[in-house]
């Protein structure tokens, strides 16, 4: 059975539903005109299919494998959980699909300098990476709060040769390090490309960053037929801008029969103002070149969201996410700070696997889930990323377990 | 009574009378409280303010410097709200029906508030225009077209990347006056090259008789005198921005604003001598 009635967006104005568009200044419409022309140009071009494909082998690692967790499904006495390895791709974490997708794109356009946004490192480390590998200049914004709790990905960027700024402004986290970053790529339009971490920003953003992550959903289609010889019975992957889920999810849109479960960041709890869940705490507003769920407040102001983890530590979320929302193809949960730090803690003890914090989101969600469910039900998560770079959060979170 | 949409029209016409470009002066609203920017925006009009920008606070503010950054940050936290804004230029109206108002910043607080609301709102106060940075033609039907059938004028920005072929779509539904940005890249920037800007002008001047006024980078008497000499009108934003937050006392910041609005004022009315 096929969910016929869902388009697989976007519109050629870039929205899916009443979410996405191209909300920008003036001087960015040209430039964004002009990379929508040349992705369309990409996608067609089998060159441009063949190097993505042999650098995502050779470089990055691909593919990612399709790891069954067998003392996890164990202990959870339900589904039976399957782990899609993201944590194993070179810079430890999906970010790399997406970063090396757009600067082949850029390199196509002759641009010369790369700038990205970052919260918890992750997109930054890969950016870095892949400007480091095709030689060409790279400036980091981030958030002078990631940069304290995100120590190791600000040496790791460095070391890459690329120019890690902070951002002072606001809470110092990713929603001011992509005003900056869009600050920058304003007044450098010229020889600039700016590579968005996740599937928001202005059209083409979304579309783009969603089809190069879609080399995640697309390989578990393939690995869980060899492995099952069948489609999965439920994807749960985190969400912060959410580029990893929509990587996951895309493939199986159209596939009514595969439960599609996004999970947001509860922070201190849903019922304090501490969290970064857009979808259930948030409105549709227009931030960043996308109109989508914002956290904010009844004058439109943007508020600060909270997470402990940085990576979802963002106000909004992605434009195609709020339209799988409001259509309901997608279910939205979210999964407080201490549920994404037991969940944590049991990766690592059962299975020797650790997490990042943000995949311990969607872990806390398959921890609630499974037990309640058959063992013949197939459910896959997405480890989005390793947990090297959350040390010292983990560590002052959890001393007692480490006594 | 005047109706909203003659004022920006009729400033304009009276100024091409006078021989000399408009000073359009931009200032935060509720910067660094509101009775001092409300003191600051009664006083503009006298100190030889023709048309007067005020800036809608937004806490992300994309397209700004530090200067405005700070400023509708200052504004925030000093509990200024879109009533209130709107407060002040109802305000200024008991004192002066001629200046024309133009409210300038972004679309969030203005989506969230409902966009028909805020269009009432905006032109029973007073209201003659508005600037939103985040709306390209591409999304004239979220605010640019309602606000044409309310009787605002929707002031349109062009840019140097603002190609031939875009141009048309970005004078299509403009009104009141095109919004020049000298420069690429956000307020508060590098001053212009007057001669690059000079061409551009005339290069859209080609397209269209709107008045076109310039800005972005434009802080000093001199700077504003230069580009006075061809363009119809010169924004000046971050310069008064910076004369607001330079003095001790409230009070002082806001003689600061004056005092340098009265240079840039008689510096345009020498401009074309």
């Amino acid at each position: 059975m096929t969910h016929a009635n869902l388009q697989i967006g976007p519109d050629e104005r870039g929205f899916f539903g009443d979410f996405g568009g191209r909300f920008v200044a003036e001087t960015l419409m040209p430039l964004i005109l002009d990379l929508q022309q040349e992705y369309e140009l990409a996608r067609q071009d089998p060159e441009f299919a063949a190097e993505l494909a042999e650098l995502s082998r050779d470089y990055v690692g691909r593919q990612s494998p399709l790891y069954y967790a067998a003392r996890l499904t164990e202990h959870l006495g339900g589904a039976k959980v399957y782990l899609k390895r993201e944590d194993l791709m070179h810079t430890g974490a999906h970010k790399i699909n997406n970063a090396l997708g757009q600067i082949l794109l850029a390199r196509r356009m002759g641009k010369t300098r790369i700038i990205a946004e970052t919260g918890a490192g992750m997109h930054g480390v890969a950016t870095a990476t892949v400007a480091a590998r095709f030689g060409l200049d790279c400036v980091i914004y981030m958030g002078s709060t990631d940069i304290h709790r995100q120590q190791p990905n600000v040496h790791r960027m460095q070391l890459l040769g690329a120019t890690v700024r902070p951002v002072t402004a606001g809470d110092g986290t990713l929603k001011d390090a992509m005003n900056e970053a869009l600050r920058d790529w304003v007044t450098n339009v010229e020889d600039t490309f700016y590579i968005i971490g996740t599937v928001a920003g202005p059209h083409p953003y979304p579309a783009m960053v969603r089809d190069f992550q879609s080399v995640i959903g697309k390989e578990v289609r393939q690995q869980l037929e060899d492995k099952e010889g069948r489609l999965p019975d439920s994807l749960v992957a985190c969400i912060g801008g959410g580029s990893n889920a929509m990587g996951l999810f895309h493939p199986f849109i159209e596939d009514s029969e595969v439960e599609l479960i996004g999970v947001e960041a509860a922070g201190e709890g849903m019922d304090t103002p501490r969290h970064a869940a857009s979808l259930q705490g948030g409105h549709p507003g227009v931030l960043h070149g996308n109109r989508t769920f914002l956290l904010q407040d009844e004058q439109g102001q943007i508020s600060d969201a909270h997470s402990i983890s940085a990576g979802l530590d963002y106000p909004g979320i992605g434009p195609e996410h709020a339209w799988l929302h409001q259509v309901g193809r997608a279910e939205y949960v979210a999964a407080t700070d201490q549920q994404a730090l037991d969940a944590f803690s049991l990766l690592c003890r059962l299975e020797g696997i650790i997490p990042a914090l943000e995949s311990s989101h969607a872990l806390a969600e398959v921890i609630r889930r499974a037990p309640t469910l058959p063992s013949d039900h197939l459910m896959v998560v997405n480890l989005s990323g390793r947990g090297d770079k959350d040390m010292a959060t983990v560590t002052e979170h959890l001393a007692d377990h480490l006594a | 009574m005047t109706t909203t949409h003659d004022r920006l029209n009729r400033r304009f016409q009276q100024l091409r009378e006078e021989d000399r470009a408009a000073l359009v002066t931009y200032i935060a609203a509720g910067d660094p409280d509101y009775t001092t920017s409300l003191a600051t925006l009664s006083g503009l009009a006298e100190a030889g303010a023709d048309i007067i920008e005020l800036g809608m606070p937004f806490t992300d503010p994309m397209a700004d410097g530090p200067s405005i950054q700070h400023a509708t940050r200052r504004a925030l936290d000093g509990g200024q709200t879109m009533e209130k804004t709107l407060d002040m230029v109802r305000e200024l109206r008991r004192q002066d029906d001629d200046t024309p108002v133009v409210l300038m910043g972004y679309y969030n607080p203005i989506y969230r508030r409902g966009v028909e609301r805020f269009l009432d709102e905006a032109r029973s106060a007073g209201v003659d225009g508005l600037i939103v940075v985040d709306l390209p033609p591409e999304h004239d039907d979220e605010l640019c077209l309602p606000a044409a059938a309310a009787g605002l004028d929707f002031i349109r920005l062009a840019t140097p990347t603002t190609d031939a072929r875009r141009l048309p779509g970005v004078l299509a539904n403009t009104s009141g006056f095109l919004y020049y940005v000298s420069s690429n890249g956000v307020t508060g920037g590098a001053a212009p090259t007057a001669e690059r800007v000079a061409t551009e002008v005339e290069r859209i001047r080609e397209h269209s008789e709107i008045p076109i006024a310039v800005g972005f980078g434009i802080r000093t008497p001199e700077q504003a005198a230069t580009i006075g000499r061809f363009a119809d009108g010169v924004v000046v934003g971050s310069a008064l921005i910076d004369a607001q937050a330079s003095g001790e006392t409230p009070e002082q910041g806001t003689a600061a604003v004056h005092k340098l609005t009265r240079e840039l004022a008689a510096a345009l009315r020498g401009a074309r001598g």
